[in-house]
């Protein structure tokens, strides 16, 4: 009458994963649920095509990017442990992490992993900066064929403008946390 | 002295079998049984949730389960997420579609619908037992004996009466082909499906409510009804006759039938002419249009869905004309799964699977008749039944396509997305109408 999920995981692994990620005991096995569920090769590994097999994923402009994020680079599977890790990143912070001491080593979920990690969906050849070219590739998926050439190139030159406080044409880390939120941006 | 033994024994189960069940079923009476083992397994069960709850209190490493998904979602539209009509850009706005994106890996509203329902609490099945640890000793106890009953006691006589509907309804289905078409045997047939489904229900130890039984389909509708198992056609045809449309096959299947079709006009299609929707529209259509014919049963879906949601109705049955007799079916998962899952269990292990859990318990709701109203299309008129259905029994209305058990979804679903977020940011006025240029 045993948990079919978790025998598969090792309590060991648990272990790891909690302290790597901050995730629960339960949070993991659930998790750990769903990961296999998506594993249709059912051999311990995910690959994008399992991914793209969920439809609110496969319908999603940024879908692809957000896929990636779960690659390690020139990798074509992700293994549990990376999965987690990815996921860790948008773990909501709990209350009583909220007043730690901060000479801790940054948990995954802090703001500026978090934003550090959308700066990393925009800034895909990962110079720490995203460049024009970058930011129209991103508009670009985003509104799809609706929006011409020429006005996407202005939106994006106005959003450098805007944000950008050196000069350099492109939007560096620092300036990227530091433009004002719209109406709408969730705390995460 | 072992062969009296074993001849007795024999006796007292033909005994058994025939007039303390069968017989009963065919007249569509109940001798109460199965109303008093319903009731003692729902005490067992409260019972069983009793105890595990109070066991998950002691052990709170063991994962809870959650009826409404694993996350919590701002479920907001594209609109109050970004910002409605602001027409202009933020590199903020990729966070609404990370967020969801995000959301969706975790828990999707879709790949669920495609394996059984997890439930709230075990209710002592080995096959359910998805999370739940050893709890107590006379929990242990209680489904050991479970086993016990639902394998050496129900499983044979389930078989029995399986396998006695069926040969039944070969044989008589045969027998009445031989009448001159008249009102006697329109009588006989209808009789002799009754009382098949009847022995059928009784065999998977079903029980079935049926509600508002005034808005039963007539003869010349259409009847829709969600769809999870093929035992819906048992389920429904216990209350009333009704011609089958559905692909013919090969074996035991297509023999059950070749002989169904020899007593009242069933509409079974070849391999071939699935294919061809015209064909199949045209003949759906010839057999409503003569009034006197039996309510045609169709599945809108398409596939089998777990129960806990009704997905997108197919239109090319909503264009047939007549009128729609919709009807809402709900099993109770405490006492059984009764998903079929196709991709994991064929035909033969999800049937033995049925008659080896406790019960089938299902609930039927038939609706008020619809039609088709004046400028309305056949896919809006879909939707409108689907969301009746899904109402009524208390299931989650999807606009998803249950095809997507198999296939991919369709690249015009993310278009329609860009599209949206292009007018939020450029407004109406701004959006490339040209869009074949690229």
């Amino acid at each position: 009458m045993g948990s079919r999920a978790s025998t598969l995981l090792r309590e060991e692994e648990i272990e790891e994963i909690k302290k790597e990620t901050g995730f629960s005991h339960s949070q993991i096995t659930r998790l750990y649920s769903r990961f296999t569920s998506l594993d249709k090769g059912e051999n311990g590994t995910l690959s994008r095509e399992d991914f793209q097999r969920i439809p609110e994923l496969a319908i999603n402009p940024l879908g692809d990017r957000i896929i990636n994020a779960f690659f390690p680079e020139g990798e074509d599977q992700v293994n549990f442990r990376g999965f987690m890790r990815t996921l860790a990143h948008f773990r909501p912070i709990e209350d009583n992490e909220k007043n730690k001491n901060s000479s801790a080593s940054e948990p995954l979920n802090s703001r500026t992993n978090k934003l550090l990690f959308a700066f990393r969906l925009y800034d895909l050849d990962r110079d720490d900066k995203i460049s024009r070219d970058e930011l129209l590739q991103v508009l670009r998926m985003m509104v799809g064929v609706n929006i011409s050439d020429e006005q996407l190139g202005s939106i994006a030159d106005r959003t450098i403008q805007e944000a950008d406080t050196n000069g350099d044409n492109s939007i560096s880390f620092n300036e990227f946390i530091k433009v004002p939120p719209v109406d709408g941006e969730q705390d995460y | 002295a072992e062969g009296a033994v074993a001849g007795a024994v024999f006796q007292v189960w033909v005994f058994v079998v025939l007039f303390l069940i069968m017989l009963p079923a065919m007249f569509g009476l109940s001798l109460g049984v199965t109303g008093v083992y319903i009731q003692v397994l729902v005490k067992i069960l409260e019972w069983a949730t009793v105890r595990i709850q109070r066991g998950r209190m002691e052990q709170p490493s063991v994962p809870v389960p959650l009826p409404n998904g694993i996350i919590e979602r701002a479920g907001g539209s594209m609109e109050e997420e970004i910002g409605e009509l602001r027409n202009s850009f933020a590199l903020s706005d990729a966070f609404y579609f990370y967020k969801k994106g995000l959301e969706s890996i975790v828990d999707d509203q879709v790949t669920q619908r495609f394996s059984s329902e997890e439930l709230a609490s075990w209710n002592l099945l080995t096959r359910t037992n998805q999370n739940f640890r050893y709890i107590s000793l006379r929990l242990t106890i209680i489904w050991v004996l479970g086993v016990f009953v639902r394998y050496c006691i129900l499983f044979p006589l389930r078989i029995t009466l399986a396998i006695i509907g069926l040969s039944w309804l070969v044989i008589g289905t045969t027998l009445v082909g031989f009448l001159p078409e008249n009102s006697v045997k329109t009588w006989l047939s209808e009789l002799v499906h009754l009382t098949c489904y009847r022995i059928c229900a009784r065999g998977l130890s079903a029980t079935i409510r049926y509600y508002n039984k005034e808005n039963k389909p007539q003869k010349g509708g259409i009847c829709v009804a969600n769809h999870t198992t093929p035992i819906d056609v048992v389920i429904l045809a216990n209350d009333g006759c009704y011609a089958m449309v559905g692909q013919i096959h090969g074996g035991l299947m297509g023999v059950i039938q070749r002989s169904m079709v020899r007593s009242c006009p069933h509409v079974w299609f070849e391999r071939s002419e699935m294919k061809d929707r015209h064909a199949v529209t045209s003949r759906l259509r010839a057999h409503v249009a003569a009034k006197t014919k039996l309510p045609i049963l169709i599945f809108p879906e398409g596939t089998c869905i777990n129960n806990t949601s009704v997905m997108m109705f197919k239109k090319g049955s909503f264009e047939i004309g007549g009128t729609i007799y919709p009807v809402a079916i709900k099993y109770d998962p405490r006492f059984g799964d009764a998903f079929w899952n196709s991709g994991k269990y064929n035909m033969v292990s999800y049937l033995l699977r049925m008659m080896t859990s406790w019960a089938i318990v299902v609930n039927v709701w038939y609706l008020p008749p619809m039609t088709l109203q004046d400028g309305e299309d056949a896919a809006h008129f879909a939707s409108r039944v689907k969301s009746a259905i899904a109402h009524q029994g208390g299931l989650l209305d999807l606009d998803w396509d249950g095809g997507l058990k198999r296939g991919k979804v369709k690249d015009s679903f993310k278009e329609e997305q860009q599209k949206m977020y292009s007018s939020i940011i450029v407004g109406q006025n701004g959006i490339n109408k040209d869009a074949n240029r690229f």
